[in-house]
Formats: C-alpha cells, structure tokens, sequence
C-alpha cells in the first residue's frame, strides 16, 4: 500500500458493563443491539429462502457479515437525525424501526412494501423515521446527506445526517464532492465506510491507493477513523463520538468500518474469486457470535435468556413473512400515480 | 408595473420569494460575493446572508445533490448551474435522484435548477446548449423557458412554489436585450400553460425561449397571419392549446433552438400527427439547429441557431403549398 496512514485506528471495544454506560448504553441497550442484529440476519436469512422460492423477483442482496456495523452506527443515532443507509445496511432499518414484514413485502414487490412494489430489495426507507432511501448508483447518497446537513446548518438545527457508501463506491466523484462540500462548510454529517473488501469482484488493491479509505477524511480537513466492523460496540461508541460532535459544531467525520462481505455481491454470485481461507479467517469474527460472547461475559446473558431472544426473534419473522406473504400485488392501474407531487405531498413533519 | 429586463425580472421573482419564504435559498457557483456569472443574484448576499446564499465549490454534483437532500428536509434550494451545460455534470443527481424519489420513495424533492441556456455569443459548445428536450424525456422533471420579463418573474416563482424539481431554462441572449413591463407585486404563472405571443389564422408557430422574436420577426416579413404559440413551458406542455391552434390555422411550423433529432418540436409533431391529422391543410414543418455541437465562430453559429431569414422561407413554404 502506498500513501502514508492518517486515519486513527480505533481500539477494540473490550469493556465492562459499567464502561458501556459510560458511553450511554445501558443493560437493555445492549440486549435490544443483539435482538436488531438477530432480526437482521434473520430478515436476510428468511429473503434468501423467499428467493430460492421464486418469490423474490429481479435479484436479492444482502449484508451478512456487516451486522454490526449497520447495528452500531443507527444505534448512535438521535431521534431527529437522518441517514442514507444501503444494500449492505439492513441493521440500520431494523434499528430505526422498520417492521420486518414490511421488508418482506418490499423483497417481494408488493403492495405492502415501502415502494409498493415500485423499487425492489433495499431500495426503500421509511421518511418518518428519517430514513431516505437509496438509488443504485453509488454513492450518489453522499451529496444529498451533505445536503440534508446543510438544511440543519441553515436552520441551526442540532441535527445530524449520516451516510452510507461502500469502499467500492469511494471511486466516483460524488464521494470526493460530497465530502469536500461537507468540509468546507464544516456540516454537521457523519460519512460511513462500509469497507467490506470487495466491490463485487474487484479486491481493495484495485480500488484505492492509500492504506486506509479513512486517510482520505484529512484532504477533506476533517477526522477518520478505522474501526473494526465486527465489533459493534466499537463502531457504536465511534458512530456516537462523531455523531455528537458533528451536533455540537465540530464538523464532519469519516469512519471506515472494516469487514468482509460474507457472501457473493448478490444472490447469483458464489463469490468464487474470494480465497476460501478469506472466509474462514472472518468467519471466526463474526459479529453477531462475537457480540453473543462479550453479552455473556459482560452482561449477564444466559441460556434462558438467549433462548427467551431468540424465540421472540423467530415468531417475529414468521409472523413477518406470513403478513408479508398476505400482502396483495400493486395494482397495474396505479402506475401513473405520483409521478410529480401535489402539494399534499409536503404535509410531512419535514416540511413544516 | 415597472419595466425591467429578462434578468432583473428573474432576480425580482427570486428576491420576492425570498422576502416571503424563509426557506428559500440559494447555491451555486459563484452565486454570493460575485452575484452569479450573468448577475442575477447581485446583492442577495448582502440582504439574506452568507447562509441563505452560498457560494459552493466547483462541484455541480454536490449542488444539485446537496439541494435534493436540503429539499428533503423542509427547505427550498434555488441552485444555480453557472451555464445550462454543466448540468450534465449533475445529471445523476437529478435524473436518478431527484426525478425518481417522489414515485418510487414517496418523498417530494421540491428544488429549482436555474439554467443559463443558449447561443448567439460564441459560447462555442459548452457554453450555448439548450438541452430542455433532454430533461423533458424524463418523468418526474419539470421544463420552465420562459421567454418575456413577466413570465419570468411569474415562472420562477411558480417553480419555486411547484413541489417538484423543476428546471429553468433561462436565455442568455434575453438576459438584457429583452425589456418588458412587469407587475411589482407577487405573481405566479402556471406551469404548463401557453402564452398566445401574437394572434393569427393562416399559420401556427409553435415556439420557446429566444426563438418567440425570431418568430416574430419572421411574421412580420411574410404576407400572412402568423400566430406565435410560446410554449412558455415544455414539460408539461400545452397540448390543448397547440391543438386549438393548429385546428385554427390547419398550417403549423415548429421553431427551436435545440438539435433537430429528439428535439422537443418532434414530440409536439407527432402529438399533432396523432390528434389533428384530418386538421392539416400542409405537412408539418421544424425548424431548428442541425445535429451538431455548438459552433464558436460568429459565421458558423449564425448558420447552425435558426435565423428569422430560415423561418421566413419556412412560412413561405407553408404559405404556399
């Protein structure tokens, strides 16, 4: 690797109880970040068999491996704030509140879905929860988080907006304008790296030339951070950190969470360019069973109480994919509507 | 009623809205301490703040984007692209983004994108574009080209009030040629409504932007009474006015600036081709710029953006077949 390293690598979260709190998280935090990252792998887990079902149309994508970092960040987050999560984020829907059966109906094009039917797999947000939602080109959602920053710059709002792009998508322009805009005017926003190794099947040494995609955040003029992306309280307490500062006037941050995408880009990839011992190493890390550890040592989880967990999550996504599966196919007729607004459309919370 | 240019016409309409709305607000290049490359927001700085007028980096991309994401949240961004051109620099962001986010997302992206467009002063290529037809063809957008003061003031602020993205088309070559009467107080004109230019029964020209007085020109030199339809807005555009035109005078000649081929004049004949047909007493006729790129030198632009002389042999033909 060429470039000389900037960014701070963050310490891994090791901890007490008592040193979780101090970062605001308490006993139920900690056991509802394990149920949103159950839910989350179970949400993809439960798509993948809609899919081999045929009743997933088009292709289907997930972000196994990335629990944690999706988990972590949203948890960070403030009720007003807002982000731009993507295909590999699930966790951040799941966390903000996205009823799972309402992803289900959206895996399957259905009325239900948060498009209706109208955008498929990730493509989707709830604006109520101040989520907007992704297109596919990357990471074109950069600019309009900067942008959403800036509105809270404007009206002084202590609001914060994050964004989600992938190392792959760290190529293109809008990232480089997005961040330098953001910086300049020292916005209030927080830019996610979602570094998973590959984009599709192109390996980091063909993507970038620097050590890490973080290194890039001092061009910019403001702080990156490399944090493992596997430790959710570690990319909790960094999300929180930038998070608060970016609230408090300090300007943007960027934080690389480190990973490996678990499984092919999307469900027609194996994956096959990906070294086998690849896998095997990030497999021994991964986040959800390392989270379930540290819960155990720490937090006081038993076997009663992981089962107690576990069966909620199951009896929730059963309950999920059978609403979901209940939801009936968009109607032809209703193609035409909203393609522009009306008026109405602006009565949201947003925009009063 | 106080008679101001093309350009001070859109600068009150934006004042205006700002004056009335506090979430309206500027961006682009050179918009603040310089007042925009062609001045048409000369002093806003002053009066709204270095917050509410902001001089971005050369990042269209981050303009049209960062005011997609300011729409999102409550606010109202007027951005600026310093000449038409550049918009394909943020092409992305308003096809993809903005365009789309209503129908699939349910969130309105109430922004406006003023375009300085047009040739007639060696801008050569990258500086003279009408590329209006382009962004029509997309669902979602909106095409404003106004071509008198009083539109313009009215048509900004029906843009900014409009809950979508709109694009504004605004001629250079009217900025400060073009003087006209225009109402002190706040006025909206609708979008998608044509203006009747100048009344007539033997021939229709349906026409936009810079090319309405070269179409008046061309009238005046022909012994025939032309009526000039000024489309005032081409996406969504008056389909029931052209055709009360065309059923009227059963000869119609289609006049744009922009390149022939996908040029919006071929939407407007076959729209007429489908529902008045049995009307015409003439084939159709379009004149426009050839399929080129923008040609810098005086000689050759005067050969490529259709002259009144064009136009002129264009209604003879008419007139006579």
């Amino acid at each position: 690797m060429r470039g000389m390293a900037t960014a701070r690598v963050a310490e891994p979260s090791g901890g007490s109880l008592q040193e979780v709190k101090e970062w605001g998280l308490d006993r139920e935090d900690l056991l509802q970040i394990y149920r949103n990252m159950l839910i989350t792998r179970g949400v993809e887990e439960r798509g993948h068999i809609l899919y081999r079902q045929g009743k997933i149309p088009g292709s289907f994508y997930t972000g196994r491996g990335n629990e944690a970092s999706s988990v972590g960040v949203a948890t960070a987050f403030g009720p007003d704030d807002v982000g731009t999560p993507l295909h590999r984020d699930m966790g951040v829907h799941i966390t903000r509140g996205v009823e799972p059966w309402r992803i289900f109906a959206q895996y399957m094009g259905r009325q239900d879905g948060p498009t209706h039917g109208r955008d498929g797999n990730v493509h989707m947000a709830d604006s109520q929860l101040g989520l907007i939602a992704m297109v596919s080109h990357l990471p074109a959602m950069l600019p309009v988080a900067v942008g959403a920053a800036l509105a809270f710059r404007i009206r002084e709002e202590k609001r914060v907006a994050v964004a989600w792009y992938g190392e792959g998508a760290a190529a293109r322009g809008d990232a480089h304008e997005g961040m330098n805009f953001a910086g300049v005017r020292n916005l209030p926003v927080v830019f996610i790296c979602d570094n998973n190794q590959w984009a599709y099947s192109t390996p980091t040494h063909l993507e970038y030339a620097v050590e890490h995609l973080a290194d890039r955040a001092q061009a910019y003029g403001f702080d990156g951070v490399v944090v493992d992306g596997t430790d959710v309280l570690a990319v909790y307490r960094e999300a929180k950190r930038a998070i608060e500062k970016a609230r408090e006037g300090g300007g943007p941050t960027l934080i690389e969470c480190q990973t490996l995408r678990m499984e092919g880009h999307a469900v027609h990839d194996d994956a096959f360019y990906v070294p086998k011992e690849l896998f095997e190493r990030w497999a021994e890390r991964d986040p959800i069973e390392r989270y379930r550890t540290w819960l155990r040592e720490h937090a006081d989880l038993t076997d009663e109480g992981e089962d107690e967990i576990a069966g909620y999550v199951k009896k929730l996504l059963n309950d999920s994919l059978q609403r979901a599966d209940a939801s009936p196919q968009p109607d032809p007729a209703t193609l035409h509507e909203g393609v522009y607004a009306t008026a109405a459309d602006l009565d949201t919370p947003h925009h009063k | 009623m106080a008679e101001l240019t093309y350009l001070q016409a859109i600068s009150d309409g934006l004042r205006t809205e700002m004056r009335r709305d506090k979430r309206v607000f500027v961006l682009g290049e050179d918009v603040g301490v310089y007042g925009g490359a062609f001045k048409v927001t000369l002093g806003f700085q002053e009066e709204f703040g270095a917050w509410r007028v902001i001089d971005t980096p050369l990042s269209e991309t981050a303009i049209v984007g960062g005011a997609t994401g300011a729409a999102m949240m409550g606010l109202r961004p007027v951005a600026e692209m310093q000449f038409a051109d550049f918009v394909s620099c943020a092409w992305d962001h308003l096809v993809t983004v903005a365009a789309k986010q209503r129908w699939r997302a349910g969130t309105p992206v109430p922004i406006v994108l003023r375009l300085p467009s047009g040739g007639g002063f060696s801008g050569g290529p990258f500086h003279s574009q009408n590329p209006e037809s382009s962004f029509a063809h997309i669902p979602g957008l909106k095409c404003v080209c106004p071509a008198t003061p009083e539109d313009a003031k009215g048509l900004i602020i029906s843009a900014i009030e409009d809950p979508n993205p709109v694009l504004f088309f605004e001629h250079k070559h009217l900025y400060r040629r073009i003087k006209g009467e225009v109402p002190e107080e706040r006025y909206t004109v609708p979008i998608g409504k044509a203006r009747t230019h100048q009344e007539g029964d033997e021939i229709t020209v349906v026409t936009w932007g810079a090319m309405v007085y070269t179409a008046e020109e061309a009238a005046k030199q022909v012994d025939a009474s032309v009526e000039i339809i000024d489309l005032r807005t081409v996406m969504p555009w008056d389909k029931q006015a052209v055709l009360e035109s065309v059923r009227k005078t059963s000869k119609v000649l289609v006049l744009h600036e922009d390149t022939r081929t996908g040029g919006f004049g071929a939407e407007i004949a076959a729209t007429i081709a489908e529902e008045a047909f049995e009307d015409l007493d003439a084939p159709l006729k379009r004149i426009t710029a050839p399929d080129t790129p923008v040609p810098f030198s005086p000689v050759l632009e005067k050969a490529y953006i259709p002259q009144v002389d064009d136009v002129v042999r264009g209604l003879k033909e008419l007139i006579e077949y």
